[in-house]
């Protein structure tokens, strides 16, 4: 069925789903259950709301590892399974069916979806405690986890694009969930507007999937793209890039990311760290077969990717916010997703691995940062924190194992999938691959600053009245098991393990050899972290950190604090702009336009206004008009008759 | 006998009539106006009876007394409804048909 | 042609006249002028039927028919010369004008020739001629004729008739009004009294008298009231005892002697009555 070709582009060639994969519905209908649940039933479900909805996610999660465990046991040739759930319409040539794809590459989106998900509702339930709203704060989460679940199951791109925006809708209404800060009804506007532009990248190529191929299945599409043109892949590759760049924070549509921390934390986690930002990740290696053939459209991934890396790891050295230095830190691993993704056929099994093990560690420091601010009053800014390791030691060490991951400490999960996006893209091109080691050293820098300013040192610049405590087990318990895979992650590469899992998806790359043995990459780029270890020890472990920002800064850091001016550009370049010409078209409209149609009436209106004047209703002066026409006619005979 | 010099009054007396109907304001004043119109094309056409010697122009005549006689008695029933209900003459009063 | 030059300066004359004069009635005089003059020139254009009917139905009948109109709607109406209408009198007479100028000169341009005359028309007699025509040639215009009078005389009963909306009042009903009026307004119930009458002539202008002397205002006729001419009783008295005075002076002239005070006295009152 499958034949393991080195460089060809694998064809989605899904056998019918039987036996223990018809169950496949239930991933996504028993989240959307509880949602539905959740939200209609209102008040009525205040009680016992929190627990369905952790439950039902549990559920999903164990029937992937069902799944999971019965692909391992098939052949490989023979580890894709579609389920014909219903079919959605049929217009014509239109046939879109309610189709689910299961194979190794959703298998493991739905292990990470489901488990880091249902850690995440876990932990919700002690975060959110005091949330006189958690039951709705559930519903959204599981509404959000059922739309991430429906993308990356759906076997073709129309069902994707439907939890696309399920996804953007769960995330809007989660970011905006405290609404009564205007903040974050702003953050939340922001994230969905800036969404609405990558989502015109995603329906576009899906009206161009439907004009090219008449179809938008990846069976089809994966089988005839070979018959495109180049140009055609190139558009569509650009265009499914733009929608994987508003979805992944990547730049130029990264804007939202630090602003989308107004919501909850686990909101953060869940969605800003392990999942929605992954969808770009997921959509970019699920269409491997348009970009494999479009050169052009990769080398655009790799642009924005290693853009995103440097512009996110500035953002992360500049924050005095834990959880927006967090976020600046997600944008720039997933740019490390991205580097790979765009690499090809050798990188889309790196960029997944790192995918996961990032949603290990990262939905790890997140929730880490949330069970601080817990203990902190709510208080973000690290400048407020210090020497807190004594205080939520169970805190501290998950968040530790995190932060070794996440630097690419050797044996961690994260060097193992660092270190193998950055052999590749050295392989690939040496000014890449520096790229990508420069962004590992700031990433050394950055994560170590974090864990100086927030656990180590002896002052504590804590505010008044703030007494920091350690969390709850329904908080820490989840820590645990993520910090636990934040350590064991890297076991996925063991023996090439998740390159011949992902094989029959995104196919296997040429081997090309780095410049360097793989060995001195590694060396090189423990060495660039070690150096930004050390550089953010100098800074910030020896000295005592101020409470307040210094301010008399370089210009390269206040632009970090202003995340680069990205919000100035897009309010310069777009923002601006587009209110100009929505004002000067709204002048336009009602001056030119409508004045040209009511103009017309209007003077025809007046001049029936002075004409209505000779109705005067006075019989003598229609009398007079009489006489005159009269006169009129007899003069008009007296001339005919004289001439 | 010529008959031009009648027709000539009869023009005559009928431009008066008309420029009577046009500046007099009281309704009956009008109407007699109006009489004096008809009454001028009588002349015009016992005239002309007689100018082709042919009694269908008296028959004409006779005719046109008959209606205005039908006329007046219409006319003025209205012009004492219009009286009644306004308690004026004036034809200027009776313009609520207008713009 | 005597008579058409002495008559058509005259109907041109009267005819102008309707134009200017004030008051309807002048109106209708004048009009009434211009009639009889077009009978005499329907008798001299050879039409003695017309010329009796033009006398006895327009003039006669139809002009009486505005005259009885005009008394009805109130012979003192007069016209006011302001002119409502912009622009109207002056437009009327240039159309007029405009219009007489080319009828006038248009037909006197034109020459008709011999006139035939109605001599062999009217051989066996003017009504015979016509008879037999109207009754021949013209019956079916006749009848419909018939019609339209019979439509313009329903017409006009019609227009002319007032609905009655209110039941009609019984001598009951008004007697019951009265006495309500008097219970809630305190309208006297009865009728009014009559005014003073004296010995020597019916005063309607004088009020009577109440019995405690003063004048009984409603005894009067309001229109007097309104009009001033109401006298008084005690004045009357005066007057009477004045013209006693004179009476009795002529035949005792001895009286005079003891008179003149009083006399003087009167004298205003019978200026007063002078007027």
């Amino acid at each position: 069925m499958y034949a393991l070709n080195e460089g060809a582009i694998p064809v989605v060639n899904a056998a019918s789903a039987d036996g223990v994969y018809s169950l496949l519905w239930l991933v996504v209908a028993l989240p959307l259950a509880g949602a539905t649940i959740l939200l209609v039933g209102g008040r009525y479900t205040d009680k016992w709301g929190h627990l369905l909805g952790t439950l039902l996610p549990i559920g999903s999660f164990l029937v992937s590892l069902v799944l999971f465990f019965d692909l391992l046991g098939r052949d490989e040739g023979d580890r894709q399974v579609s389920q014909h759930v219903f079919t959605w319409f049929q217009t014509g040539h239109l046939d879109v069916g309610m189709d689910l794809l299961y194979d190794p590459l959703s298998a493991l989106f739905l292990l990470l979806i489901t488990g880091v998900g249902s850690l995440i509702h876990v932990y919700s339930i002690g975060y959110m405690a005091h949330d006189l709203r958690r039951r709705r704060f559930f519903g959204y989460l599981n509404l959000f986890v059922a739309a991430m679940l429906m993308l990356v199951l759906s076997e073709n791109y129309l069902g994707l694009f439907l939890g696309w925006e399920g996804v953007g809708l769960a995330s809007y209404l989660l970011i905006g969930f405290w609404q009564h800060k205007p903040s974050a009804a702003a953050a939340g506007k922001k994230a969905f507007v800036i969404n609405r532009v990558g989502d015109m990248g995603i329906s576009t190529s899906i009206m161009m999937f439907f004009a090219l191929f008449g179809s938008t299945s990846f069976t089809v599409i994966s089988e005839k793209a070979a018959n495109a043109s180049e140009t055609q892949l190139t558009i569509l590759g650009l265009l499914l890039l733009l929608g994987a760049c508003a979805k992944s924070a990547q730049f130029p549509l990264q804007a939202w990311l630090l602003d989308a921390m107004e919501g909850p934390t686990p909101v953060s986690a869940l969605i800003h760290a392990a999942t929605m930002v992954t969808a770009g990740v997921y959509l970019i290696v699920r269409s491997n077969f348009i970009f494999e053939a479009a050169p052009h459209a990769q080398t655009a991934v790799v642009v924005v990717a290693l853009i995103s890396i440097l512009w996110g790891a500035a953002i992360g050295c500049a924050k005095d916010d834990i959880k927006k230095g967090l976020a600046g830190s997600t944008m720039s691993q997933i740019g490390y997703m991205m580097l790979g993704a765009g690499l090809g056929a050798a990188g889309y099994a790196f960029a997944i691995f790192h995918l996961l093990t990032h949603g290990f560690f990262k939905a790890n420091m997140f929730l880490g940062a949330g069970s601080v601010m817990h203990g902190m009053n709510d208080d973000v800014d690290m400048r407020h924190y210090g020497a807190l390791r004594k205080m939520m030691p169970v805190t501290f060490l998950t968040f530790a194992m995190g932060y070794l991951a996440i630097i690419g400490f050797p044996g961690f999960s994260g060097f193992w999938s660092k270190d193998k996006i950055i052999e590749t893209a050295l392989a690939d091109n040496w000014l890449v691959g520096i790229c990508a080691i420069i962004g590992a050293g700031i990433t050394g820098f950055y994560m170590t600053r974090m864990m100086l300013m927030t656990f180590f040192g002896d002052d504590r610049r804590w505010e008044k009245d703030v007494h920091p405590h350690e969390s709850p087990s329904v908080m820490t318990v989840p820590l645990v098991v993520l910090a636990a895979l934040s350590v064991l992650g890297g076991v996925m590469l063991a023996g090439d393990w998740i390159q011949d899992f992902l094989a029959p998806v995104v196919g296997t790359g040429a081997h090309e050899d780095p410049p360097l043995p793989a060995l001195a990459v590694t060396v090189i780029v423990v060495l660039v972290v070690a150096s930004g270890v050390a550089v953010a020890w100098l800074l910030f472990g020896r000295r005592e950190v101020p409470r307040t920002a210094p301010q008399d800064v370089s210009f390269v850091t206040r632009a970090a604090r202003e995340e680069l001016y990205g919000n100035q550009i897009n309010d310069g370049l777009v923002v601006n702009p587009g209110r100009h010409l929505v004002g000067g078209l709204l002048t336009i409209d009602k001056h030119v336009v409508d004045g040209t149609f009511t103009g017309g009436p209007v003077s025809l209106g007046t001049l029936a206004g002075f004409a209505r004047r000779a109705q005067n209703g006075f019989v003598r002066t229609y009398a007079l008009s009489l006489l005159g026409g009269v006169l009129i006619v007899v003069l008009a005979l007296l001339a005919v008759n004289l001439a | 006998m010529d008959v031009t010099a009648y027709v000539v009054l009869s023009g005559i007396l009928f431009t008066i009539g008309c420029v009577g109907v046009l500046i007099r304001r009281n309704a009956i004043v009008v109407f007699m106006c109006v009489e004096l119109m008809l009454n001028a094309s009588n002349l015009a056409l016992v005239a002309f009876a007689r100018q082709h010697g042919n009694l269908d122009g008296q028959i004409a005549a006779f005719f046109v007394m008959v209606v205005a006689a039908a006329e007046v008695v219409v006319g003025l029933a209205i012009i004492m409804t219009i009286f009644r209900t306004r308690r004026s003459a004036s034809v200027d009063d009776a313009s609520l048909l207008k713009y | 042609m005597i008579a058409f030059w002495i008559l058509a300066p005259v109907m041109v004359i009267a005819a102008l006249g309707l134009l200017f004069v004030r008051k309807a009635v002048h109106a209708a005089l004048l009009l009434a002028v211009v009639m009889m003059s077009l009978a005499v020139l329907y008798a001299a254009l050879e039409a003695p039927f017309l010329f009796a009917v033009q006398i006895i139905v327009y003039t006669g009948a139809i002009l009486m028919l505005f005259l009885f109109v005009l008394m009805l709607v109130g012979v003192d109406a007069s016209d006011s010369i302001v002119e409502t209408i912009r622009g109207q009198r002056v437009l009327a007479a240039v159309f007029g004008l405009g219009l007489g100028l080319v009828m006038v000169l248009g037909l006197s341009q034109i020459s008709l020739g011999t006139a035939v005359g109605l001599e062999d028309a009217n051989a066996a007699g003017n009504i015979q001629a016509l008879a037999n025509i109207l009754f021949s040639r013209y019956v079916f215009a006749f009848e419909v004729t018939s019609a339209l009078l019979i439509t313009a005389a329903v017409g006009a009963m019609v227009l002319a008739h007032r609905e009655r909306l209110t039941p009609k009042p019984t001598q009951r009903s008004l007697a019951a009004q009265r006495m309500k009026d008097y219970a809630e307004l305190g309208t006297h119930p009865g009728p009014l009294p009559p005014p003073g009458v004296y010995a020597r002539h019916n005063a309607v202008d004088t009020p009577a008298l109440l019995p405690d002397g003063t004048a009984a205002e409603s005894s009067v006729s309001r229109v007097l009231a309104a009009r001033g001419t109401v006298r008084s009783a005690p004045a009357r008295a005066e007057d009477i005892h004045e013209i006693e005075g004179t009476l009795s002076g002529a035949t005792h002239a001895g009286r005079d002697a003891v008179a003149p005070a009083t006399t003087t006295e009167v004298t205003p009152a019978t200026g007063e009555d002078s007027e």
